[in-house]
């Protein structure tokens, strides 16, 4: 049976030191002799680890182990390629899209094991479970976190494919219908426009690839004054989640910094406790220092001591906490409650405000659910811009520049219109596959909804 | 209920003479099974209800396909035409589309010669009352007038004639198309069968009287004098060509319409069917698009021998006198007199999801459609299925498997996977934007891609099936010789100049310097001294695209690799969907409904999502281990 070649990552992300990616299919040796530089002198004999580097041209993306294993003696039965990496999310991500770069498509859920039953590999009493595998996806929908950030890149490529179509839309009408009272599109109008949603792709691209989401997860600081209970809270957090410890090059130590996920997508905690502990500095400082936090962060987490009366210190965090996305938490209620609510219920009247003892680990729950929810929240904007942080995607969005900068050649090299529109339509169809919506209907609808057509 | 008498036993009976049941008889005679064809009316055989004109985007694909496969639209139109245009010449080769004015008349009388002189075929005038079904198979049709004749297979192809009724203003009458009688008596019948009927509607625009027009009003509007013939069998054709005319709707034009909406079938809420967005009237046009003021309408003769001329562009449902009113208000037309009113036509049709893709109905045996009955509009779409739905009607009483086309092979192909995979909400014209491999499925290479297939069905004759491979010969060989012969550089650098492209700095192949944009077979003919005496236009043509577009014809060959692989993955005809519970429950229902031939067929069904084939991928492997075991 003939198949292209799939990869994917194969180690839940975050989870080991080491993560391992997997690769099947006719091309999968040369995809990797694309990308893998040898270190000293091992040879690629049939399941042999060879060390190397994963170079991206000329840059090191990572120090891994390769194997080939040779078809057919391989879990798919087709050539497998194994690259045993660093296990954090950076490393694995980049490799992956690095691999989809050179000629891989990324795998679907329970692709490999489709393979493995299709080549003959496994026996029939497991295909039913291979098909709930793959049905499940669709059946239990994507993470609802992802569908979140999804929902703001949809709109976003929605929006480039709307502006390809409108073009198609003017090419094709003067095709279908060329003695209709309609001025077809100028090969000048044509680059124009076709410019210009290059330009908004490849920006979106670049976002992916500064990949804010992706390298540094959804901003999320932890302020309020010293013993209120911020890094207590910090590590109950991380304790109750799958924390991915993530040594992220040139970060300061000023702040502590860890990683936490929440289905599926990386949450930063900042405490900025950090700030005083090193620094050593007047407390007002480390005040003023966090300030800089507040505008950069996606999500504040505003811990308060119940045990003591509101101070100006603290009035002086509302005052900042108030615009943005928060949640407020007066901590150590086991404690006797000395704190003045109505004041806070009066600066603070849209937060969300819970009470929790991590001394008597008490509410940590609601922290975390209070974090997801508003992770779900249509409202909150991943800092102002649209993340692509999904392979597939970017894969996709990468095809679809390509498919317009070809259209661009085209139209500049002034090719006859349909020529110009096999890759203004792929680009539609790829973009189409990022957001689920297929060409046909869509086109007719708005040729005849714009142009005034028929005998 | 006429008396009911025996009237005979045949292998494929035909039910409508229009363009789909035309091409439908021919081809089951053709074949050589024994064929009746029925008409309500011998003297509307082939007839031309709306446009005079054959061809256009994407229907020129089609009718040059039916050529390439052994039809009869090709031919006929060739002997009828009075004006040949080959459109969007400026744009690139996939989308030039020929179309021809027809002499409406000659086109019926030339259809009919050939229908009366086929071997196997008898044409008679009959209405056709009910189907004969028994355990889901077809056994015969009994007329209004008695006759019960026997068949093995019945091609339905009854256009607009179906449950039709017209509407002029406030004038609904029970008719069909052109004052013509309608077929009703067949609908209660078809509904006893069970086969899911629905309302569609189209229109025409009023025909006028040529002698009370002012021409010097108009612009003048002339063919190609280079033009090509329908027909790969014909080199050269001869005619005596006729004019076109265009004017303008102007403001006042449009007053007076949007003055008497009330007098407008179709505003006054009395039809129910769909009609087509590409072909709204020109009350739908001023509503819909304010702000234009002024919609252009082309005058065409409807022949040699008739004073009428259809007024193209101003298709309405409005009454008579309205219709005099607003025509008058357009230059040239200032004293035209009307010769037959323009009207709306509604009728009964299928939905085509439950057909296969052979053009038999999924759960009655022998029982094909085509043509307007199964959702399509056009003359063209009309044919291509006719002809399709004949040849399967014959191949099935030989037990041999259905002859389908495939979306990468031709516009027929595309034509009927769309009707019976996705349906259609409105009556379904095709377009070349339709065409996903549009740059291989041109109307030039349509011979070259089909000719083989219908010689191997039986269809096409020795005559064209060599005239083909002859062709394909002075092709491969001038491919050949460009790509192998060197122009030199003393003589080619001035041609280079004129063509106003870059000089080269040695000797270069011919197939390099074709590959330019600039230059043309033409442009270097002085210069190629080996090239070949009397080189056929279309075989410097054909070598021409191949090189000039290779890049792009190499990328939709292989995206068309690609879908062959899921197109020739069968879905056996015993899967009950509804067991397979791993397919999300709209898709269970949509398989089962449509019941897809391929995993790729499966794919393009709305509701059906790219894990759904997944599934049904693994599910056909365990199908297939399980049938060998």
């Amino acid at each position: 049976m003939e198949f292209d070649t799939i990869v994917a990552i194969s180690t839940p992300i975050g989870e080991g030191a080491i993560g391992i990616i997997r690769m099947s299919g006719p091309e999968s040796f040369q995809i990797l002799d694309r990308v893998f530089k040898k270190i000293g002198n091992g040879t690629f004999e049939d399941k042999q680890m060879v060390y190397g580097q994963i170079m991206d041209e000329d840059t090191i993306v990572d120090e891994v182990l390769a194997v080939k294993m040779y078809k057919p003696r391989t879990y798919t039965k087709e050539d497998v390629v194994e690259i045993n990496c660093h296990g954090g999310l950076v490393p694995m991500r980049s490799i992956l899209s690095l691999l989809l770069d050179k000629g891989a498509r990324l795998a679907e859920k329970g692709e490999f094991t489709k393979r493995a039953f299709l080549n003959g590999r496994i026996d029939l009493a497991q295909a039913e479970s291979v098909m709930d595998l793959i049905g499940s996806k669709t059946k239990r929908g994507y993470d609802l976190a992802m569908n979140q950030l999804e929902g703001h890149l949809s709109r976003r490529v929605r929006g480039m494919r709307d502006g390809l179509m409108t073009l198609m839309g003017h090419i094709e009408v003067g095709i279908d219908y060329p003695e209709e009272d309609i001025e077809d599109v100028t090969y000048p109008e044509i680059v124009d426009q076709l410019e210009d949603l290059e330009k908004q792709i490849d920006k979106l691209l670049k976002s992916a690839n500064n990949g804010k989401i992706i390298r540094e997860g959804l901003k999320t600081v932890i302020v309020g004054k010293p013993n209120v209970g911020k890094s207590s809270l910090m590590n109950a957090l991380l304790k109750d989640s799958r924390a991915i410890v993530t040594d992220v090059p040139g970060t300061t130590r000023d702040v502590i910094e860890e990683y936490m996920n929440v289905g599926g997508i990386p949450i930063k905690l900042i405490d900025t406790a950090g700030i005083r502990s090193t620094e050593d500095v007047v407390e007002k400082i480390g005040v003023e220092k966090s300030k800089s936090y507040f505008n950069e962060a996606d999500l504040i987490i505003f811990v308060l001591n119940a045990s003591e009366p509101l101070t100006d210190e603290d009035l002086d965090i509302m005052e900042h906490v108030k615009n943005k996305h928060a949640i407020v938490i007066i901590n150590k209620t086991d404690l006797e409650i000395r704190i003045d609510e109505s004041l806070i219920n009066m600066h603070l009247n849209d937060k969300l405000i819970l009470k929790t003892s991590m001394e008597k680990e008490i509410g940590i729950d609601l922290v975390e659910k209070a974090i997801s929810d508003i992770l779900l929240d249509h409202d909150l904007e991943i800092n102002q811009n649209e993340t692509v942080s999904n392979t597939r995607h970017i894969h996709l969005l990468k095809t679809a520049h390509q498919n317009v900068k070809d259209a661009l050649g085209a139209a500049n090299s002034k090719m006859p219109y349909d020529f110009i529109e096999v890759d203004i339509q792929n680009a539609i169809v790829n973009l189409g596959q990022i957001t689920g919506e297929s060409v046909e209907n869509d086109l007719l609808d708005h040729i005849f909804s714009n142009f005034c057509i028929g005998k | 209920m006429a008396r009911m008498y025996h009237s005979g036993k045949f292998d494929c009976i035909v039910v409508g003479a229009g363009h789909a049941g035309c091409e439908a008889a021919l081809a089951s005679a053709r074949m050589g099974a024994n064929t009746l064809i029925l008409s309500i009316n011998l003297d509307s055989i082939a007839m031309m209800p709306c446009n005079p004109s054959i061809g256009g985007t994407g229907k020129g694909h089609l009718v040059r396909e039916i050529d390439a496969l052994g039809g009869e639209m090709g031919l006929n139109i060739d002997k009828s035409l009075v004006q040949s245009k080959m459109l969007n010449r400026s744009k690139g080769p996939a989308v030039h589309s020929l179309r021809a004015q027809a002499d409406k008349n000659k086109y019926h009388v030339e259809m009919k010669k050939v229908l009366e002189n086929t071997d196997n075929l008898k044409v008679r005038q009959a209405e056709v009352v009910d189907i004969d079904v028994k355990d889901g198979q077809v056994k015969g049709v009994l007329t209004s007038t008695g006759a019960y004749f026997e068949a093995e297979t019945v091609v339905l192809a009854t256009g607009t004639y179906l449950g039709s009724k017209i509407f002029i203003g406030d004038a609904i009458l029970n008719s069909g198309p052109n004052g013509l009688a309608g077929s009703y008596d067949l609908v209660t019948q078809l509904k006893t069968l069970n086969i899911d009927l629905r309302r569609f509607k189209t229109g025409t625009p009023a025909r006028v009287d040529s002698r009370t027009l002012n021409y010097d009003k108009m612009e003048v509007q002339w063919g190609d004098t280079d033009y090509e013939p329908f027909s790969f069998m014909n080199d050269t054709i001869e005619f005596k060509e006729l004019p076109c005319w265009l004017s303008y709707t102007n403001p006042t034009t449009h007053d007076i319409i949007i003055q008497n909406m009330d007098k407008s079938g179709l505003y006054t809420g009395t039809i129910e069917g769909t009609g087509p967005r590409y072909c709204p009237s020109i009350e739908t046009k001023i509503e819909r698009f304010q702000d234009k003021n002024r919609h252009q309408l082309f005058i065409e003769p409807e022949g040699y021998d008739t004073n009428e001329m259809y007024v193209q562009g101003m298709s309405t449902s409005m009454a008579e006198d309205v219709q005099i009113n607003f025509m008058r208000t357009i230059p040239g037309m200032e004293s035209c007199e009307i010769m037959r009113p323009a009207y709306a036509i509604e009728y009964d049709c299928i939905n085509p999801l439950h057909l296969k893709l052979s053009l038999e109905f999924q759960d009655i045996e022998g029982l094909f459609s085509a043509g307007q009955f199964n959702g399509s509009s056009g003359y063209e779409e009309a044919a291509a299925q006719g002809l399709i739905a004949g040849i399967n009607a014959v191949l099935k009483i030989r037990n041999k498997p259905p002859f389908i086309l495939d979306r990468s092979e031709a516009y027929i192909g595309v034509l009927i996977d769309d009707l019976v995979t996705k349906g259609t909400n409105e009556p379904y014209r095709m377009m070349t934007s339709r065409a996903e491999y549009r740059l291989l499925l041109r109307q030039d290479n349509a011979d070259l891609r089909l000719t083989q297939k219908g010689y191997e069905i039986g269809l096409v004759t020795e005559v064209r099936y060599q005239k083909m491979l002859t062709k394909m010969k002075l092709i491969d060989a001038e491919m050949d010789r460009v790509t192998t012969t060197n122009l030199f550089l003393d003589a080619l650098n001035p041609i280079l100049d004129q063509c106003g492209t870059p000089r080269v700095n040695q000797s270069t192949k011919i197939s390099e310097i074709l590959k330019r944009s600039e230059v043309s077979y033409e442009a270097i003919q002085s210069i190629d001294l080996t090239r070949p005496d009397n080189l056929p236009r279309d075989v410097m043509k054909q070598v021409e695209v191949m090189i000039k577009y290779e890049g792009y014809i190499k990328k939709q060959l292989q995206q068309v690799e690609k879908y062959k692989s899921l197109e020739s993955k069968k879905l056996p005809d015993s899967i009950d969907y509804s067991q397979i519970e791993s397919l999300r429950i709209e898709a269970r229902q949509k398989l089962n409904e449509i019941r897809p031939e391929s995993i790729g067929q499966a794919s393009r069904i709305s509701g059906v999502s790219p894990a759904d084939v997944s599934v049904l991928l693994v599910y056909l492997e365990h199908y297939r281990r399980r049938a060998t075991k």
